[in-house]
């Protein structure tokens, strides 16, 4: 019975009521519309198969292909440019150590400059402070021979007025010089 | 019977779950021929329409860094190449074309069929069959092209002994012959199956007292549906895969 | 009368036939269980057996689905 309700309403739907009697009530099985489906499927299939085959699977395969030639590329570069970084590092350490060499023989060459000019200097100051030194003896030899020179002359000149003060007229001028320089020298 | 008292008694409860597989006319309400325009015809071009819109539109950029829609037809690209070269082997990338044809075919019919009011081409044996046959036929053609006769190696089996032998042939024969018929069968029936059985609880839906246990169980086996929509077609492709390797690779090994 | 005999057989016929399917759920779930413990004893091995696992599901599953088949035939086409 239900089977029948079934297949009169599949009958009124698909339009076939001289078939609704016998329709079987699973529309898969409604052997009428076999061909249809079947032709519109090979239609579909047909264009499916020439789209995909002639447009969008090359289109694909291009673009993963081209995509995977990308990424090679790329790590070749970067390949290349960590080889560029690894050298420029070794340069860069290079010319560090030459700066340090070259700093360091300035350093020495100014060190040495400097000791020469130092020791010119030190020279120069040391034969400057001899003259000095030597004119500063000559000048005191001086005023020491005229310092004892005037005190001979003083001590000549008390002398006389001692004596002359002793005893006035009694020893004359001359011995008593002498005898002061005696005196003096002794 | 037991329907119209059902219906009288709960006052709607009718069961057709059959009926969002009829054939119709798209125009007219004629008889159905082969050259009819119906709403298998639409659906089909449905298919193909957004097979073309993935395939094409999608990746009209070729740019290297892809849009969305170009990584979902990458994606699709590498899932059946990778799937033909494993499991076909390697000899068999001339016929990767036919089988993403199929698996697009087939993914498409079967989400779309997934749409509310929409029509599942695949859940037709008359379609399902065409593809099974077309594939045996296919197979069947190339091994002997390839092999010649030595293509009937492949049900007999040298490994084997040899008093088993020829019963492992008739063994192999008979299921090599059964192919098409479980390969269009287990599509057809796992998408019939799923659509009738979300259709029966839609109308248990009608009923208020279990209504929202039918919604839920509606939701819960519209999301295996899903799931079963695409496990079928990759298992589709992935016997087309199968069946090919028995083609193109050497049968006696 | 006679009608609704004939009818009766056919739906229980019907749903013995859908006993098939839990054949076919055991197989399923028999296929998947053991290739889980398999891939948690190598998960190395197991993202190339994936495809394998999936062809053995459709040939258990496809086992349930004639009997499937058989009781749709026997509800609507008998």
């Amino acid at each position: 019975m239900a089977t029948e309700t079934t297949t009169a309403e599949l009958g009124h739907g698909s339009g076939l009521p001289e078939t609704a009697a016998e329709a079987p009530g699973m529309p898969q099985l409604d052997f009428s519309t076999f061909s249809n489906q079947i032709f519109w499927l090979v239609i579909t299939m047909i264009v499916i198969y020439f789209v995909l085959s002639r447009i969008a699977l090359p289109r694909i395969g291009s673009v993963l292909a081209d995509r995977q030639g990308a990424i090679t590329n790329d790590i070749a570069a970067a390949e290349d440019l960590k080889q560029k970084a690894v050298e420029a590092e070794a340069a860069y350490n290079q010319a560090l150590i030459d700066a340090r060499a070259e700093a360091s023989r300035i350093v020495e060459d100014a060190k040495a400059g400097i000791k020469a000019d130092l020791d010119k200097a030190i020279a120069v100051a040391d034969a400057e402070i001899a003259a000095k030194s030597a004119e500063a003896e000559k000048a005191i030899g001086a005023i020491r021979a005229s310092a004892s020179e005037s005190a001979a002359e003083v001590a000549k000149d008390i002398a006389k007025d001692i004596v002359a003060a002793v005893a006035p007229g009694k020893i004359d001028a001359k011995s008593i010089t002498a005898a002061v320089t005696a005196k003096i020298k002794g | 019977m037991a329907e119209e008292a059902h219906g009288a008694e709960e006052g709607g409860l009718v069961f057709h779950p059959m009926d969002q597989f009829i054939v119709k006319p798209l125009f007219g309400d004629g008889a159905v021929g082969m050259f009819t325009v119906t709403n298998v015809t639409l659906w089909m071009a449905i298919t193909v329409l957004c097979i073309v819109a993935l395939l094409v539109l999608g990746t009209s950029r070729r740019a290297t860094i892809p849009s969305r829609t170009q990584s979902v037809a990458e994606l699709a690209y590498g899932f059946i190449y990778k799937m033909v070269e494993d499991v076909a082997g390697k000899d068999a990338i001339p016929y990767f074309p036919a089988v993403m044809t199929l698996f697009m075919f087939i993914v498409f019919s079967n989400f779309l069929g997934l749409l509310p009011m929409s029509f599942t081409t695949t859940s037709h044996i008359a379609v399902t069959a065409v593809l099974a046959m077309a594939v045996f036929l296919f197979v069947t053609l190339l091994g002997f092209w390839k092999h010649g006769l030595s293509f009937l190696g492949i049900f007999w089996i040298t490994s084997a002994p040899l008093v088993l032998r020829p019963i492992l042939a008739l063994i192999e024969i008979i299921s090599y012959f059964v192919r098409p018929l479980s390969h269009s069968i287990r599509l057809a029936g796992n998408m019939m199956a799923g659509h009738a059985v979300i259709k029966v609880f839609a109308a248990f839906a009608a009923v208020l007292a279990i209504s929202p246990f039918a919604i839920v169980a509606i939701t819960a086996i519209y999301a295996l549906e899903v799931l079963v929509s695409f496990i079928q077609a990759y298992v589709f492709a992935i016997l087309t895969c199968v069946y090919l390797k028995d083609a193109v690779s050497d049968p006696h090994h | 009368m006679e009608g609704d005999i004939v009818q009766m057989g056919a739906y229980i016929g019907a749903g013995l036939a859908c006993t098939g399917m839990g054949g076919a759920a055991v197989g399923v779930g028999h296929v998947v269980g053991n290739f889980l413990s398999g891939a948690l004893r190598n998960p190395s091995a197991a993202a190339g057996q994936t495809a394998t696992m999936f062809i053995g599901i459709a040939f258990a599953e496809a086992l349930g689905i004639f009997s499937f088949l058989v009781a749709l035939l026997l509800m609507f086409a008998v």
